[in-house]
């Protein structure tokens, strides 16, 4: 498996929209914070970014990566291999590369010009999102047969999980103004891992803000020990849950 | 012929549907060793289906494979002695002709001989640090071919072997099969051109709308049709069915 | 006979002068001299006498000062309410109390229980003490022209009841607060009906409810305090003709706490203040006639809520900077100017390089109107959809009040 894991990654660190994606991280992390002279104004635009840009470009790159690999896939189960272990080796190579490609273009210049907790989670969050989102990506991908259609997917899948979710939410929030909404809120932004990103990327940056009262129940949970537990296996869920049935379907999928 | 330790693949009443499409009804065949079958049917006959339910990409709905006697469902182990060549050989773009070798090689880790005779025929090894994606159509299929026979696996399956291979490399590719065929190989074909195969070939599976029409020696075949050429021997039957 | 009057006050203080200069003495009280409790030299002293206090800690009960003569302690000698007893009650004119560690007084909401209390005189001076847990720390009623310097007030207790307020003013008059420390109180400096007086230098912090807390006290001015991390800040309530200048609102934080709660005020004038790190820094209702200059907003949650009840305030070349909001709004109505600020959140342009922006800035954002109306939709902070939002109420506004604007936005920091 390590093999296969190997050259896969290899292939993909060189391919040109990676080595793009990169540069253009890169970048832009640098000149956000270079010629901001306000550092929160930079870490703003840092963030949108990572809820946004990272999501997209890892969901479209992993599908269209996993159709192109399509004869490649075939002719490695044609080979003395389970199929499990080309089905991990191609998701830990799109989430190594992709995960490298956000830590080199926005994690390091990230870590040199916030190196205290915030720039630390906001790391951490990038590197989830990049691996959630290939997750996802391949659950798409091997569901859907036709490229076009797949495609067509993921990019409603993003939409889905960057805007609508957001809009259900809040809709939701007018529907039930009348009621204590702060710990439901909790249960909520873990159905997206987005949004849970931003929650906890949020409670550290605008601490002011958020001291509201829905701030003070946020950080109250989110703060505590327990809380960071929480987030962490909601996030490791949002990686394992989309491996786990992509796996599954991939093994008895007739190719 | 037909003793039973000749035996390599048992086909036993395999079946396959995609959708309302009937891709394999009830196939029945026994492959043995030194044979070389051809596949041959119109389009959407089944003939891709049936090569990848040998080699474990579909899974059949009922009926069963063995492999060297054994069961070939949940087992992934048998393709060690398996040599497979895709009609259409793609390979991640940034990699190397020598690295696809080599990872092939690591995957494989057989102790077995490697059989590097197609590589060089084909001239590979000069070209070994050329990307995939700047290879031509018959340069990814020489790598294809030269990757099937690489580890001197007891079973060749070769899918539209000679498909864009240029005459030279089409030659190569018809001797190593025949001398394959001769140290006891079990080689299956799927062709279109029908006239490559005709030196080639000991046996032929016909197939139509996923049923296995027959299953005959190419003498039997020509004998039954009364033509020399199996090009002609084929037309005939087809335009019998 | 106007003059005659005149000549007679004239001699009379005359007199009492030299009354004073032949006949004021010093008592000296310790454990080594002949007044061993501050009571016994009390009862000696008359008018204009010094009495001296050694070190050492005093069980006095209730110390009841009731002739004008200055009390000094030295080295800080300890008076000590034991839990029950207001420490020291001022009755009367011009006494003054000065260097002592006042600590444990009684607990009682009935009486207001104090460390000093100055009941209806004049011209007391209480300086350089420290008092450490009292219920109420020094409170006066009904006085005039007194002054409350450089002491340091500490109390520790966690619950609003438990705990009485730092410098309690009532009905008082030309009042000088000069460099307190206080913390720990329920508010630290409250004022009730007391007017013309200044609180300058003091610092009011980690109090439980308010830093500072004004009530129908008019004419007063606030300079250079700071007030930070109190439980909800500072309040300012029903008083007119205020002035601020060059104070800090730092660091209050909570759902309830703004830097500064400005409720039915008319006719202040803010100058140089800075806000920074408040949930909201300003929080305004029902305010009119504010005038606000050279302030800074810095790191706040809203820098500046104003409801739709306040008119005529005027925001000028105030600098808003890193605050999550600029401004948050309950109405759609508008009676206020606000003109030449900077706005680090202002993405205009300036063709003419005058400096000012050429396009107006909207401080109100779409998605702050909605988390007025529903809080929980903070949690939505900073999502893609809400700056969808705020941007597509930048292009067709319809819920933000369409006259609350800054039509001259400064391109650089205003001061």
């Amino acid at each position: 498996m390590k093999k296969i894991i190997k050259y896969v990654t290899w292939d993909i660190l060189r391919n040109k929209i990676v080595l793009v994606y990169t540069v253009i991280l890169l970048i832009t992390s640098l000149s956000v914070f270079g010629l901001e002279d306000n550092a929160t104004k930079g870490l703003l635009s840092l963030l949108n970014i990572i809820l946004l840009i990272i999501p997209l470009v890892c969901i479209i790159f992993s599908t269209i990566y996993i159709y192109n690999s399509n004869e490649f896939i075939e002719l490695l189960v044609s080979q003395p291999l389970k199929r499990k272990t080309i089905w991990l080796s191609l998701y830990t190579g799109l989430a190594v590369s992709l995960s490298l490609s956000f830590f080199v273009g926005a994690g390091i210049p990230l870590l040199i010009y916030h190196p205290n907790i915030l720039g630390l989670l906001m790391c951490v969050v990038g590197v989830s999102l990049s691996i959630i989102f290939v997750g996802i990506a391949m659950l798409a991908a091997v569901k859907t047969r036709d490229k076009a259609k797949g495609i067509g997917v993921v990019i409603l899948l993003w939409l889905y999980f960057s805007l609508l979710f957001d809009g259900l939410v809040l809709f939701l929030l007018f529907q039930f103004a009348d009621y204590p909404l702060e710990k439901p809120m909790i249960a909520i932004s873990a159905l997206n891992p987005i949004d849970l990103g931003r929650v906890l990327i949020m409670l550290q940056m605008d601490v002011a803000a958020m001291l509201g009262y829905t701030g003070a129940v946020l950080k109250e949970f989110f703060g505590s020990t327990k809380g960071i537990i929480f987030a962490f296996i909601v996030l490791l869920f949002w990686i394992a849950m989309p491996l786990f049935l992509s796996l599954r379907k991939f093994k008895s999928k007739d190719l | 012929m037909g003793g039973k330790n000749n035996n390599m693949i048992i086909a036993n009443n395999v079946s396959k549907q995609f959708g309302k499409l009937k891709a394999l009804d009830n196939v029945s065949a026994i492959c043995n060793k030194g044979e070389c079958i051809a596949l041959i049917g119109p389009n959407g006959s089944g003939k891709t289906t049936l090569i990848k339910s040998i080699l474990g990409m579909v899974v059949p709905d009922s009926g069963f494979i063995t492999f060297k006697g054994e069961n070939i469902s949940h087992n992934w182990l048998y393709r060690d002695d398996i040599g497979y060549m895709p009609q259409i050989g793609r390979y991640p773009e940034n990699m190397t002709i020598g690295q696809v070798l080599d990872m092939m090689k690591d995957i494989r880790s057989s102790k077995k001989e490697l059989d590097e005779e197609l590589v060089i025929q084909f001239g590979l090894k000069e070209i070994l640090n050329k990307r995939m994606c700047t290879l031509s159509g018959g340069t990814r299929q020489k790598v294809s071919a030269a990757l099937a026979f690489l580890f001197n696996p007891a079973v060749l399956i070769l899918d539209e072997p000679t498909a864009g291979l240029d005459p030279i490399a089409s030659e190569f590719l018809k001797a190593k099969i025949i001398k394959e065929k001769e140290i006891g190989k079990l080689v299956m074909i799927t062709s279109h051109v029908l006239s490559d195969l005709d030196d080639l070939i000991t046996q032929v599976i016909y197939m139509q709308e996923g049923k296995m029409i027959f299953l005959k020696t190419i003498e039997e075949l020509k004998m039954d049709t009364g033509e020399t050429k199996l090009a002609k021997a084929i037309a005939s039957v087809m335009l019998k069915n | 006979m106007g003059g005659y009057a005149e000549v007679r006050i004239c001699f009379t203080i005359l007199s009492l002068l030299f009354f004073y200069i032949v006949s004021a003495k010093t008592i000296l009280v310790g454990p080594t001299h002949v007044c061993k409790k501050i009571t016994a030299a009390l009862n000696i002293a008359s008018a204009g006498d010094t009495i001296l206090v050694e070190a050492g800690v005093y069980k006095e009960q209730n110390l009841v000062i009731n002739k004008s003569i200055v009390l000094k302690g030295i080295n800080f000698p300890v008076l000590d309410g034991e839990k029950k007893y207001q420490i020291i009650s001022i009755k009367a004119d011009a006494v003054v109390v000065d260097g002592f560690k006042i600590v444990h007084s009684g607990i009682s909401s009935l009486e207001d229980l104090s460390g000093i209390k100055i009941y209806g005189n004049r011209d007391v001076v209480i300086k350089n003490n420290k008092l450490e847990d009292t219920f109420f720390g020094i409170f006066t009623e009904n006085v005039l022209n007194c002054t409350i310097e450089n002491n340091q007030l500490t109390a520790f207790s966690k619950e609003e009841q438990q705990s009485g307020n730092g410098i309690h003013c009532w009905k008082s008059d030309s009042m000088r607060i000069i460099g307190n420390t206080i913390t720990g109180h329920r508010d630290g400096i409250y004022f009730e009906f007391v007017k013309n007086s200044v609180i300058w230098r003091n610092t009011s912090k980690d109090n439980i409810r308010y830093g500072l807390h004004f009530m129908f006290s008019n004419d007063d001015s606030y300079i250079c305090n700071i007030f930070s991390n109190n439980g909800s800040g500072v309040s300012v309530m029903f008083s007119n003709r205020i002035k601020m200048f060059n104070n800090f609102f730092e660091e209050n934080w909570g759902d309830a706490s703004h830097g500064i709660l400005l409720k039915e005020i008319s006719d202040g004038y803010m100058q140089g203040n800075y806000f920074a790190k408040n949930t909201s820094a300003i929080f305004m209702e029902g305010a009119s006639r504010i005038f606000m200059k050279y302030n800074t907003f810095e790191n706040n949650g809203w820098a500046l809520k104003i409801q739709a009840s306040c008119m005529d305030v005027v925001l000028e070349k105030n600098n808003f900077i890193g605050n999550t909001f600029d401004v948050g709004t309950n109405g759609s109505l508008m009676q206020n100017t606000i003109n030449n600020n900077y706005w680090d959140k202002y993405v205009g342009y300036d063709l003419n390089k005058d400096n000012i922006g050429d396009i107006p800035y909207r401080p109100v954002s779409m998605y702050s109107m909605i988390v007025e109306k529903y809080p929980s939709a903070m949690i939505l902070f900073r999502s893609f959809i809400t700056s969808l939002l705020d941007k597509t109420e930048k292009i067709i506004p319809s819920l933000t009040p369409e006259n609350l604007k800054d039509n001259r936005p400064m391109m650089k920091k205003a001061f």
